[in-house]
């Protein structure tokens, strides 16, 4: 066990991932009740109306919840809802705007300025969080191009949070989720749908219980499960095989650790 | 004198902004979003030093040739390049800055995360050792809800993701929602020491 070449278990990961990504599985993927409070409640926002959209991760996580975003961002866009788009990371405006332009604009033909808008990053995590609660313009005075809030016409009577349907976000850490939670939910009453990695998705599961979260995309699955739902089968349901196979080959492991450990202790090993 | 006015400006703003959130009138109000605009200004002027940070102890490491030195290169260039070309082409999509952050930048930094998941595999031969009752019931708990959240899962045994929702809504919600209450009562009771000019750790020195 000591002297057991690590790169073994490399080279099973590599092989269990790649394989599904070049050679689909097809796997049925399974709605949870988090992931169907998210999509119900975007559902029930009326068409024309604005959506805050929190857009708080960087490059490091894209794999896992850019899928997302376009998720989200597709239904959404499909019923005629008008997003703010907004960053509190500092790497994550170049995301959302590839995001809003390609499946707001290329997908679903909307205008920038019209019916959507990238208003970038601003530092103050949950300063900016509350700053927005009170006044948006305030806090964005221009869009991620420059360009005042005032002379873009999606903006015309957004003043904060009363004048937006609900926020979604989706987070990879801090700021995110939870100071969604507690500085905005928790003050301003707003609606909140979130996506999270699913490393940090036990941590919300408390917020989606007592409503304060009216719905929770769980990693890659939970960006499937969306993807599912709004009919458009993006990287993460092909990601799911790769993921599904992953966790198999961990779970071997984790019993192949443990035969070889109680095999030690019988041959006279220590317990540690 | 030095420590005396900061604790203070704290002990005044601190409890203005415990005041503004239960008093909605709008002279409380109104200086509390000035406040706020004016911590956004202080905020930013960090990522100013950062960059000066980065450039002066890299450049000290160059210059002394000290512990991987040839690494500093890179990164004061890429530091430089990006910076170049986000002012002088602009950020938007399509720009150069623009490509090299979603072709260079994105796929390295998606790639250094992605590492855990080798580090993750090879930590489960040891992490996972069933030593004790409380770390067996914890193999068993992770090997449900890792099962249970993929789609394989289902195929394996249609009740697995009944069993995993269950854990995550049940024992896992208890003890995490135990973990944010304990944490909450900490942040608060931090935040009145802060106040109060009890806790002064963040004024730095001796």
């Amino acid at each position: 066990m000591e002297g057991f070449d690590r790169r073994y278990v490399f080279l099973v990961i590599l092989l269990v991932v790649l394989i599904p990504l070049i050679i689909p599985l097809g796997l049925p993927i399974r709605v949870s009740k988090e992931v169907l409070g998210a999509y119900d409640a975007i559902d029930r926002v009326p068409e024309g109306s604005t959506v805050y959209f929190a857009c708080d991760y960087d490059p490091a996580t894209l794999p896992e919840v850019h899928p997302m975003s376009y998720a989200t961002l597709n239904h959404l866009f499909s019923r005629d809802i008008k997003v703010i788009g907004a960053c509190l990371w500092p790497g994550g405006p170049p995301l959302l705007e590839e995001v809003l332009t390609r499946v707001g604009e290329e997908k679903f033909g909307k205008k920038y300025g019209v019916d959507f808008v990238n208003l970038g990053y601003k530092e103050g995590r949950e300063v900016v969080m509350v700053s927005l609660g009170k006044s948006i313009p305030g806090t964005f005075p221009a869009d991620f191009y420059g360009t005042p809030v005032s002379e873009l016409p999606i903006m015309d009577g957004v003043r904060n949070f009363s004048d937006v349907a609900m926020i979604v976000n989706i987070s990879a850490g801090y700021p995110g989720t939870k100071e969604w939670v507690q500085q905005v939910q928790s003050r301003f009453h707003v609606t909140i749908a979130a996506g999270c990695t699913a490393v940090s998705a036990p941590e919300y599961y408390p917020y989606y219980q007592s409503g304060q979260l009216v719905g929770l995309l769980g990693g890659l699955a939970g960006a499937a499960e969306y993807e599912k739902l709004v009919g458009v089968a993006g990287t993460a349901t092909r990601g799911m095989d790769a993921q599904s196979l992953g966790h198999l080959a961990i779970i071997v492991f984790i019993i192949v650790g443990n035969v070889l450990y109680f095999r030690s202790v019988k041959a006279g090993g220590k317990r540690r | 004198m030095r420590r005396e006015v900061p604790l203070i400006i704290t002990a005044i703003f601190g409890s203005f902004m415990v005041i503004e959130y239960f008093v909605p009138h709008p002279s409380v109000t109104g200086f509390g979003e000035m406040l706020q605009q004016w911590a956004i200004i202080v905020v930013a002027f960090a990522y100013v030093l950062g960059v000066a940070n980065i450039v002066r102890i890299n450049g000290e490491k160059i210059s002394k040739r000290s512990k991987d030195w040839p690494y500093a290169f890179p990164l004061l260039a890429g530091l430089g390049f990006m910076l170049t070309v986000g002012v002088v082409f602009g950020v938007g999509n399509g720009t150069l800055f623009s490509d090299f952050y979603l072709y260079a930048y994105a796929p390295m930094s998606g790639t250094m995360f992605s590492l855990l998941a080798f580090f993750i595999a090879s930590a489960a031969f040891r992490a996972f050792r069933i030593r004790t009752l409380e770390a067996g019931l914890l193999a068993v708990a992770a090997v449900i809800v890792m099962l249970g959240r993929v789609p394989v899962g289902t195929e394996i045994w249609d009740k697995l993701p009944v069993i995993s929702d269950w854990i995550m809504n049940a024992p896992q919600m208890a003890a995490k929602r135990a973990i944010l209450i304990g944490a909450a009562l900490g942040a608060i009771s931090t935040g009145l020491k802060v106040i109060l000019g009890i806790e002064r750790n963040y004024l730095g020195g001796d």
